[in-house]
């Protein structure tokens, strides 16, 4: 037993619904208690979906417990697939079916009997794997049936297509600014004089997995998601695939050259090395950011970064290696996968944090007080409490985190959303703290009512003068905190020595 | 007043329970800010503490006195220890938050696994010296709110027994709150002698129920005013403030999931229950009054007038309403109380889904409703036990209702369609008690239609393509 209050990764059936549920036309049946179809909710509520959430619950009660569930799951695939014709039901078991140990396979195999769609069992186990783990199996495992489907069928498309093609495997429903990364990546695919094969699971027929083997080679945005299925693709039909993440602009190309390499080992005779110029120069505007003024005054401030591994780790290179921000720790709740997050990140920060501790997150947040955080949204909330901005990069996050406007993290507008991130937070906490110096926040004791409220002292020349000066942003502050400073000594005067007196004994 | 159609009954169905509500360890999200030394320990898994996490929303940023007891392989499999293993979590949080009670929540996994949580928690309270009440709110049993009437029912057995012998009546509640008595030294004896004398003679009444502060005491007032005295609540702000209950005591639900509570306060407490509707709108409130006026013989006093100056004051918000319909998918209990109310607005009723109905502690509900609509001349709603959402996504979809309360679930899919829905899991957090809350809770019920009339020119009613598929 543990204690916990708050977990990163959420569990498997969660990883598993993510990935059925993005595809068009398959339907999830879990198998648990009633109240467990909290997916549900979280799917309509923060990705706004209009359409109903193909996910329904076959209902482990006393009854249950008592006669066992056969009849019931057998019963529900077999009506669900009367009243939805889904082409496939995926059965997903939940931690209540991990310990009740009953024998889903053959409520499967008896459904199926009578079932015109696909009816297949999610192969996760509650206690072994989290939701990123079990996704990735899933994912793996629905895209093997439709193969060995196919072939068994005879089915299988032979050969590649004419031009250079692509699988794009890992978006999903949920996912941090997916539907946003994946038209960022359609979007360079396009540029590249790539075909996009398929993309999976978001918005993907199930009847088009066959067609997989097709492509040139396989692309797999996220660390978390795709990797299991582009590696059986690879020994299955010798598909090669880019797992490079293109976040960030030195990333980006590293991605775009790897897909160089691999379409031209296959023939096509392609230089982006032009095309790589033009956009990191030209359409990007994180190079150039890089060199202006505004990157420079952050170089070599503290920052903090915690997420998942993808996307820890690619805001930990592009902050280091793209801006000479100081990066003291990134962290990852990934342990399954530490040492590829070790391998990546090791020369861009001091440290290295591999926890999914909350508490001892926001314990080595407090240690090393940093400019500017870049986690999820509990770092978010350390943040608040300690006063340090937050840029959110990483799931687990709210409904803010899935905006309306178009925010890739991936590919070259990817590059230019990161860059305002980092520089608003970073710039929030400059402001903060320049409100600081000049002596507070609205939280301390009010003084007079109006911000420019009539005053019964008189401003010297000199003082006014000095007061000018001050920035406009904070100037109503540090007049009203200079008042109250000049009250309370019984001042009737404020000239200028008041004025700094003012912000001496505020700042002291 | 006569009915133009014939007399019916209502008419109680039940269908296949598959159906979208919280489960109810969602209950220690409210109960723990009501109780406000406790600390609830949730002894589930992943799945609970995942729930918890996102349903709790910022809430859980607040360093909330709830935990998870997340039990892993081992739990399960028996090779770790549950004693041992609850000892060790409960210290901590002895150590760090120092509760009064730690409320176990057990799981649907405790269940299966057949943790003896009732068996150990005795022992290990005699050991560590915080009182442990068990609760066992899970999602193969219960549904959402019923998840407070476990809890409470657990509660209702902690609740003294006896009032110190040599004390009056007055000295009762100042001798269980020492600090507050030496606080309030030297002016509040002749205050309480002074407004003693404003309560009619009758038998102590306890009401049970957790509602917010600012609502016990609007409701505690409203009794006052018909010269009834609340001597307690089941809960009080605090556990160490549990009120006492002797044998023969009077006890009043104040919510339409308590039936538990409401059970073991009449079997274990011996208490005399007062059987009457929900104190959740004006009709609601009034009738609640009176039920209590009426079993202590007391004629109430201005209830007429006050009833009739809230609905004069609600009447912007009943003309939005009456003459529409409602269809209530239901997940939370409160259904039957809000169709009564929304009647009485003038709405007519298509159907109350409703997770579990309790035809007994229900009663006095049910026979309001069945009353209300005779009078307001509309037909009896259907009442939907363990409802199929999908089933009634196709019933919504024929009868196009003019709103849909439902959960988060089937909310925006709705809407997309050109339906108005109202999210009901509002109406279990917000104010909805009483006279002085009626406003808030058309509120909520009339803010789907407002909205609408705002945009009503936009011409932007479905947003889906295809026809509708649930
Ligand atoms: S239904 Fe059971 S397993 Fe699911 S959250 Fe509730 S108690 Fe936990």
């Amino acid at each position: 037993m543990k204690l916990a209050y708050w977990m990163y990764a959420g569990p498997a059936h969660i990883g598993t619904l993510r990935v059925a549920s993005s595809f068009k036309n398959v339907h999830a049946i879990m198998h648990a208690p009633l109240g467990d179809d909290y997916f549900n909710v979280m799917r309509s509520m923060l990705s706004r979906e209009k359409n109903f959430t193909p996910v329904t619950t076959s209902v482990v009660d006393r009854n249950v417990l008592a006669r066992g569930s056969q009849e019931k799951v057998v019963d529900n695939i077999i009506r669900k697939d009367a009243e939805e014709h889904p082409d496939l039901i995926v059965l997903t078991p939940t931690c209540t079916s991990s310990i009740l140990q009953e024998d889903l396979h053959n409520f499967v195999e008896r459904a199926q009997l009578e079932a015109k769609g696909d009816v297949m069992l999610a192969d996760v186990n509650h206690y072994r794997f989290n939701e990123l783990q079990a996704a990735d199996r899933t994912l793996d495992q629905i895209v093997q049936y439709y193969i060995k489907k196919a072939c068994k069928r005879d089915e299988l498309p032979q050969g590649k297509t004419a031009k250079p093609s692509v699988n794009i495997i890992g978006n999903s429903t949920l996912g941090f600014h997916n539907n946003h990364d994946c038209t960022e990546l359609k979007r360079l695919m396009a540029d590249l004089g790539i075909e996009v094969n398929t993309i999976i699971p978001e918005g993907a027929s199930v009847h088009d997995l066959k067609k997989l083997p097709q492509a040139w080679f396989n692309l797999v945005p996220y660390r978390e998601l795709g990797l299991a299925t582009a590696n059986y693709l690879s020994e299955q039909f010798g598909t090669p695939y880019v797992d490079i993440t293109p976040m960030g602009v030195v990333e980006t190309a590293r991605c775009i050259r790897k897909i160089q390499e691999v379409i031209n080992a296959q023939g096509a005779e392609v230089n982006y090395e032009d095309f790589i110029n033009e956009q990191t120069l030209y359409v990007s505007q994180a190079a150039w950011f890089s060199r202006s003024i505004d990157c420079q005054n952050l170089t070599g401030k503290k920052a903090v970064v915690f997420g998942d591994n993808t996307h820890a780790a690619g805001i930990t290179k592009i902050l280091s290696r793209e801006m000479g921000i100081h990066v003291v720790w990134a962290g990852t709740y990934c342990k399954y996968d530490a040492d590829w997050f070790r391998e990546q990140v090791g020369e861009y920060c001091d440290e290295v944090l591999i926890t999914d501790d909350h508490a001892e997150i926001g314990d080595a947040i407090a240690r090393v007080e940093p400019s500017a955080i870049f986690g999820t949204q509990m770092e978010r909330h350390v943040g608040k409490r300690l006063d340090i901005p937050c840029g959110v990069i990483a799931s687990p996050i709210h409904v803010q985190n899935f905006p309306i406007g178009y925010k890739p993290f991936l590919g070259y507008e990817g590059t230019n959303q990161i860059t305002d991130l980092i520089y608003n937070s970073f710039t929030l906490g400059m402001e903060d703290h320049l409100l600081e110096i000049f002596g507070g926040h609205d939280t301390k004791e009010v003084i007079t009512k109006g911000i420019s409220a009539e005053s019964d002292l008189n401003w010297t020349k000199d003082g006014q003068a000095e007061l000018n000066k001050i920035p406009g942003f904070v100037r109503g502050k540090v007049k009203r905190n200079t008042e109250k400073f000049a009250r309370e000594r019984g001042l009737k005067e404020i000239n200028a020595e008041v004025l700094y007196a003012a912000k001496e004994a505020v700042g002291a | 007043m006569t009915i133009a159609q014939q007399p019916e009954a209502l008419n109680f169905e039940c269908e296949t329970g598959n159906y979208h509500t919280f489960c109810p360890i969602s209950c220690v999200a409210w109960l723990y800010q009501k109780i406000e030394d406790s600390f609830f320990l949730v002894i589930g898994t992943k799945t609970c503490g995942y729930f918890l996490q996102n349903a709790m929303g910022v809430m859980i940023f607040a360093e909330p006195r709830y935990a998870m007891a997340e039990l892993e392989e081992g739990d399960i499999s028996a090779q770790l220890n549950d004693y041992e293993e609850l000892k060790r979590l409960c210290l901590q949080i002895k150590r760090d938050r120092n509760p009064s009670v730690i409320v176990w929540i057990g799981t649907c996994t405790t269940e299966i696994i057949k943790t003896d949580l009732e068996g150990l928690a005795p022992k290990l309270e005699a050991e560590i010296g915080i009182p442990i009440v068990v609760a066992r709110a899970n999602g193969l049993d219960y549904a959402f709110t019923q998840g407070e009437d476990t809890v409470l029912a657990a509660m209702a057995n902690r609740c003294p027994s006896k009032a110190p012998k040599a004390l009056t009546e007055t000295d009762k509640s100042d001798e269980r709150n020492p600090i507050q008595k030496l606080l309030n030294f030297g002016k509040k004896k002749e205050e309480v002698i002074q407004e003693e004398s404003e309560y009619v003679d009758h038998p102590p009444l306890i009401l049970f129920g957790s509602l917010p502060d600012p609502v016990v005491t609007q409701l505690t007032l409203e009794l006052k005013k018909q010269g009834i005295k609340v001597s307690g609540w089941l809960p009080a702000k605090r556990f160490t403030e549990l009120p006492i209950i002797e044998e023969g005591y009077y006890v009043a639900g104040v919510n339409p999931f308590l039936s538990r509570t409401a059970t073991t306060l009449m079997r274990r407490r011996k208490c005399k229950l007062i059987g009457a509707p929900f104190p959740i709108g004006p009709d609601g409130t009034r009738a609640w009054v009176e039920k209590i006026c009426s079993v202590f013989g007391i004629t109430p006093q201005g209830l007429d007038e006050r009833e009739a100056q809230i609905w004069a004051s609600l009447e912007d918000y009943v003309k939005l309403i009456r003459g529409k319909s409602v269809f209530f998918m239901g997940d939370n209990l409160l259904e039957i109380s809000q169709a009564r109310f929304l009647v009485r607005c003038g709405m007519m009723v298509h159907e109350v889904g409703i997770p579990y109905m309790d035809k007994r502690y229900q009663a006095a509900e049910l026979a309001l409703l069945e009353k209300t609509c005779q009078e307001m001349g509309v037909p009896l709603p259907k009442i939907v036990e363990k409802p199929d959402n999908y089933n009634q996504v196709q019933r919504i979809y024929e009868l196009k209702p003019d709103l849909v309360i439902t959960g988060m679930a089937h909310a925006n899919p709705l809407e997309a369609r050109g339906i108005n829905t109202k999210w009901s899991v509002e109406f279990t957090f917000a104010q909805i008690h009483g006279f002085t809350n009626a406003r808030d809770l058309l509120e909520l019920v009339t803010r789907p239609l407002r909205r609408n009339n705002n945009l009503k020119d936009l011409g932007w009613d479905k947003l889906v393509k295809e026809e509708a598929k649930i």
